[in-house]
């Protein structure tokens, strides 16, 4: 029982890591830069959700479109106004500027939402069923569900059809993809609007486990990112195995060891495999052409 | 985190402006007034519990400035926000002492940060009063000429406190811990060992978790399958209803003894209807049959701050209740001093005889090695019920 409640608990939360991490995949993937702001976006998901959904009573399928199409609305935002100006002229600022996005950010929905943690309540988190003598909310096997999808539809997405392969073509050549008729600006934005609704999906989906407030997505966006780099950044699946993998460290950590060692053994595991695998589970090595 | 601390001193820069020249609209009479300084956590997780603080002794010294005073001055409070920074609020003790010339200083929530102004308080030679920290070391901090005082609940005594109730109430025999993973949780991990084992009893196991932990199963399993028969719990409100939350989906219906941690936010929202389930202790509750001076004390609030409505809104009111006999004892303390030299109130803090407060008849509340004005007499355990923390018989 106590191992299935820890494979139960790894899976969900790792496929939460998951979610946000395969946001700095696609940017990545697509232009070579990352939004350092991803854990922001989560809690911006969960946030307006709640608004939508709690405080203003719109139907919860109408809140959950409408938080995610402000999510990817956050993103083209960050993209536009906190990445481009840098990237385009060479300059790594972009990575200083999403991490300040996000703080911005955190501080608004401080001022704005309020100080106090609030709970979001979902049908799918009220009544648990037992899986093999341990109880899990039914949300908890709906997320690795919705995480697995995404993936495989983002895998199919960059690999099979015509758009996913423009958006792959422009960071291999950018000059070279707009010769062939790719807008590569439309191209990236589209990438980050794609990443920071991953993120507030994410967020929506842990909200009724958790509780929401400004800060809760920090810790996740932190997380994520070493997730991401464990998976190699430019696989999906990668990614995604990677979520799954380290969600488990840390519940079977704090299952069978205990809760003290969890933080020091799950980031231990991180260093040790990348210094093994530098690219990465599944990631590929960067070729530099000159 | 250097970022962050610095985006939010640009906004909290802003308020203060915004606050400064709300101040200056009044007419400034410096000199014929007693300063007093308030260090407490304004923003942030926390921020409720700065709120709290200021309205206790906000109504405390509107009533002390009708009656005309202290020394025949009127008392003004300054309010800095401490962002639950140690350092932070260190730099505003010093502020407040050394530029706004406060008599005496009040502290916040949070114990690190308590900490770490008390030797500050003990060089300087200035009255420190905290009104909610628990740490124990606050107060018994081993300096020759302590300044520090307290009302609010001790540490090492809620968690005596804890341990009793749990074996009246429960018939505890080999309590668990689930205790959050900061100072906080540490200083309880050591009171509680303590209390148990004065007691001789055995624990069944010691978990820790964190804020942002979503699933407290696997650590609540561990503690499920040692054989614990109640547990104690240690953690601020969010983190609290994660345990609860966990407990329901285990399935595990085991009695739960808290510290207050609960009591800092909408516990009933976010643990759901189990979290009535969880009995924390309080030092003072608005609910049930009031003493006239509650009464009292709760129209002033209501008619200072209109958007309190209903008993859930003044919450948390350990934080009103301290505040509100803590500035009192401070006034008493002052006036006998007949001056605003901190190491004559704090010799009279010492000889104050009795007091008849919100929380109780203050006699003798302070001695030369007793600094804490309440005891675990004092003390009672109450619950959450739809939004309302009401007081549990026995």
């Amino acid at each position: 029982m106590l191992l299935i409640s820890a494979i139960v608990t790894g899976l969900a939360v790792g496929s939460m890591y998951g979610l946000i991490a395969l946001g700095y995949h696609v940017t990545y993937v697509v232009s070579n830069t990352v939004n350092f702001s991803q854990g922001s976006s989560m809690m911006l998901g969960a946030v307006l959700g709640y608004t939508f959904a709690i405080r203003l009573g719109w139907p919860l399928p109408l809140a959950v479109a409408m938080a995610l199409l402000l999510c990817a609305l956050f993103g083209l935002v960050v993209e536009r106004f906190l990445v481009r100006p840098f990237a385009e002229r060479g300059s790594n600022g972009w990575l200083m500027a999403t991490v300040a996005g996000g703080i911005v950010l955190d501080n608004i929905v401080l001022f704005t939402f309020g100080k106090e943690p609030r709970a979001f309540p979902s049908i799918l988190a009220q009544k648990p069923i037992l899986l093999f003598g341990a109880g899990v909310f039914p949300l908890q096997l709906v997320i690795p569900l919705v995480g697995l999808g995404i993936t495989l539809a983002l895998s199919l997405a960059f690999n099979r059809t015509k758009l996913g392969k423009a958006l792959l073509a422009v960071v291999q050549n950018k000059d070279a993809a707009r010769l062939m008729g790719i807008n590569v600006r439309v191209a990236i934005a589209l990438s980050f609007a794609l990443s920071t609704a991953l993120a507030g999906l994410a967020g929506l989906l842990i909200a009724p486990l958790f509780s929401i407030h400004s800060d809760m997505g920090t810790l996740f966006g932190i997380k994520a990112f070493a997730v991401a780099i464990l998976g190699g950044i430019t696989s999906a699946s990668g990614v995604m195995l990677a979520g799954f993998l380290y969600g488990l460290i840390e519940a079977l950590v704090t299952a069978l060891v205990g809760s003290t060692y969890t933080q020091i053994v799950a980031f231990t595991v991180v260093i040790v495999a990348l210094a093994a695998m530098p690219n990465g589970l599944l990631g590929r090595a960067a070729t530099k052409k000159v | 985190m250097a970022l962050q601390s610095s985006i939010s001193k640009i906004s909290r820069r802003l308020l203060l402006a915004a606050a400064a020249s709300a101040t200056l609209a009044l007419p400034a009479m410096a000199d014929d007034t007693i300063k007093l300084g308030l260090v407490a956590a304004m923003s942030g997780q926390s921020a409720k519990s700065g709120e709290a603080i200021v309205r206790g002794l906000s109504v405390a010294i509107d009533e002390i400035n009708a009656k005309g005073g202290v020394l025949g001055k009127q008392v003004e409070l300054v309010v800095r926000d401490d962002e639950s920074n140690p350092a932070r609020g260190v730099v505003a003790a010093r502020e407040l002492v050394q530029r706004e010339k406060v008599a005496a200083l009040f502290g916040g929530l949070d114990t690190p940060v308590s900490m770490a102004i008390v030797p500050f308080a003990n060089q300087n030679k200035v009255p420190f009063m905290g009104v909610w920290a628990a740490g124990t070391p606050i107060t018994r901090n081993g300096a020759p000429e302590n300044y520090v005082f307290r009302v609010s609940a001790v540490d090492a005594l809620v968690d005596k406190a804890l341990v009793a109730y749990a074996v009246k109430k429960y018939g505890a025999k080999q309590p668990g811990m689930i205790l959050i993973n900061n100072p906080w949780g540490e200083s309880n991990e050591k009171g509680l060992k303590a209390a148990l084992e004065e007691k001789g009893m055995p624990y069944a196991g010691i978990e820790k978790f964190q804020d942002a932990d979503v699933d407290v199963v696997p650590q609540l399993t561990r503690l499920k399958e040692s054989g614990a028969d109640v547990l104690f719990m240690v953690a601020n409100v969010a983190p609290s209803s994660q345990v609860v939350k966990s407990l329901d989906r285990m399935g595990w219906d085991v009695p739960i003894v808290s510290h207050w941690g609960p009591a800092g936010g909408r516990f009933s929202e976010l643990a759901g209807p189990s979290g009535a389930k969880v009995h924390f202790i309080q030092t003072f509750s608005f609910a049930g049959t009031l003493s006239p001076k509650a009464e009292v004390v709760l129209a002033a609030l209501k008619k200072k701050y209109p958007e309190i409505k209903t008993l859930a809104d003044v919450t948390p009111a350990v934080g009103i209740a301290n505040a509100y006999d803590a500035m009192n004892l401070t006034a008493i303390a002052i006036a006998a001093a007949g001056s605003t030299d901190g190491s004559k109130i704090r010799e009279a803090f010492e000889q104050i005889d009795s007091y008849d407060g919100l929380i109780k008849n203050y006699k003798k509340p302070f001695s030369a090695t007793e600094h804490d004005a309440l005891t675990s007499n004092d003390y009672i355990f109450t619950h959450f019920k739809e939004g309302q923390i009401l007081p549990l018989t026995n």
